[in-house]
């Protein structure tokens, strides 16, 4: 089992391990709830050095990464992030990533799902033969720090040079924290404001204590993988294996916004153009229990007594104190409001069709 | 670590003796492994259960995992403080969170159950 650097911390701090992708994670500290609340109110601190960095570079990188992805990527200057995928022929998801334009056009960064890490640098590695370029596993090298919630800028900024006030919602800038040189970007998993910082220091040690020390009198906890699940679900964030798969394509999972027909040819653009014209047939909606209980990956979904489908994703929101989800379901079965029933155990429950994300900030950046 | 007056068994709930009647709940153990709980479904007092049947469910944010009655016996009371409160199980596993008391039927079944000395063994073991 793979360990981050900041493994002998998180036992310090008394976190409770598991096996997360082939790495030794936190999952709580505290406890979920207060975890969760937390950053929903104050802040937290997270060790998500588990995900993937790929390097793609040279002169023809810009070309190679508007190949695999769907979203428009030209549309990015240095310093800037988006959130896009990356696709099969078929239109499906290899992985959701976030992509880092650090030289245009010559250099970006993938930020991928440490499950799925290892496959990613092979697909990438072989979709990319027929461009010049180079792509490079540093998952390794690389130790990332997410702070989240509405007082990350306040904690953060006495502890870096980079001007945080300057900087927007995905955008990001090379700078120290706490003296170690880093990249520090405004993105999260977990609809709020916040920063995720990625470092080589062999010692991220340092940047973490600086944190939990300036962040603690202000209320911020750490926070495991437990919380990042539910804080990312109420803010309607996929999760790769659970909500988008190699089996979903990308309008399926109600992401067109990710799609740009027009910046020209990429994988499974041909598939999702067919399927924009001739309409879906299942798409991914946003669900909240009415009966009382808690709907959970792949517990049945029935309609009319029928079963149709699997839940998605499916907890017990803390912040918004329901029981929330996410299904595919029939289109004609979509619309907000639409009921339907949830097997949950040896009972069908009702559920409803609700509008997402479940929980949306009041946005200052 | 795990209170001496009580039996323990595999699933992680405790039993409590009292004269004919037993108090049941879930360890220390269990509840951090549940992690946050935030529903406790409870039987109808007057039922009958066999060791080893369900007689209550216990869910956290995370997950939902069955109570098993660790002797047979008929349910006397239900702890109805846990609908309201249901952290008790979290904040006082062996006191203000216990869940059900039954009316022993067979104490030979005891017998069968972990002393606290051995349960902390066996949780030793699961956790290396």
């Amino acid at each position: 089992m793979k360990k981050t650097r900041l493994n002998a911390v998180h036992r310090q701090m008394g976190a409770r391990m598991i096996e997360f992708a082939g790495w030794e994670m936190p999952v709580e500290y505290r406890g979920l709830i207060d975890e969760h609340l937390a950053v929903r109110t104050r802040a937290g601190l997270f060790d998500v050095s588990h995900m993937g960095e790929i390097f793609i570079e040279g002169p023809e990188a810009l070309a190679c990464v508007q190949y695999l992805t769907p979203n428009d990527v030209a549309r990015l200057s240095p310093g800037m992030v988006q959130y896009t995928a990356l696709t099969t022929p078929e239109g499906t998801f290899v992985d959701d990533m976030l992509v880092y334009c650090l030289s245009l056009p010559d250099r970006y960064l993938l930020v991928v799902n440490a499950a799925n890490t290892d496959k990613d640098y092979a697909w990438v590695k072989e979709k990319s033969a027929k461009f010049n370029v180079q792509v490079t596993n540093r998952s390794d090298d690389y130790s990332q720090l997410a702070l989240q919630g509405p007082l990350a800028e306040k904690i953060l900024q006495p502890l870096t040079d980079i001007n945080l006030g300057q900087m927007k919602s995905f955008n990001f800038a090379f700078g120290k924290v706490v003296g170690v040189d880093c990249l520090v970007s405004r993105t999260g998993y977990t609809g709020e404001d916040g920063f995720e910082i990625y470092t080589l220091s062999s010692n991220p040690e340092i940047i973490w204590k600086a944190i939990i020390d300036k962040g603690t009198p202000l209320g911020l906890l750490p926070v495991g993988l437990g919380a990042r699940d539910t804080l990312r679900l109420e803010a309607k964030l996929m999760l790769y294996g659970n909500d988008i798969t190699d089996k979903t394509t990308v309008l399926e999972a109600d992401l067109k916004w990710i799609i740009k027909f027009q910046k020209g040819d990429f994988l499974g653009k041909a598939v999702l153009e067919k399927q924009l014209q001739e309409g879906l047939k299942k798409k991914l909606v946003g669900f909240e229990m009415v009966d009382k209980g808690i709907a959970r990956p792949h517990y049945p979904v029935f309609i009319n007594q029928e079963k149709v489908s699997e839940v998605c994703s499916g907890t017990f929101a803390p912040f918004l104190k329901k029981a929330i989800g996410l299904v595919y379901l029939p289109i004609d079965h979509t619309e907000i409001g639409s009921e339907f029933e949830v097997g949950i155990r040896d009972k069908k429950l009702k559920a409803r069709v609700v509008a997402t994300p479940f929980y949306k900030r009041e946005k200052s950046k | 670590m795990y209170p001496e007056n009580l039996f323990y068994t595999k699933d992680h709930e405790w039993i409590k003796v009292e004269g004919e009647e037993a108090v049941i709940g879930i360890t220390d153990f269990a509840q951090k492994q549940l992690g946050d709980i935030i529903y406790v479904d409870l039987p109808a007092v007057g039922k009958s259960l066999e060791a080893h049947q369900a007689v209550s469910s216990v869910e956290s944010v995370k997950s939902v995992s069955d109570v098993y009655c660790p002797v047979s016996g008929e349910v006397t009371a239900v702890n109805s403080e846990l609908a309201q409160n249901p952290d008790l199980l979290n904040k006082d596993p062996y006191g203000q969170g216990w869940i059900v008391r039954i009316k022993i039927k067979d104490k030979s079944e005891l017998n069968k159950l972990m002393k606290a000395s051995d349960y902390e063994k066996y949780v030793e073991g699961l956790e290396h």
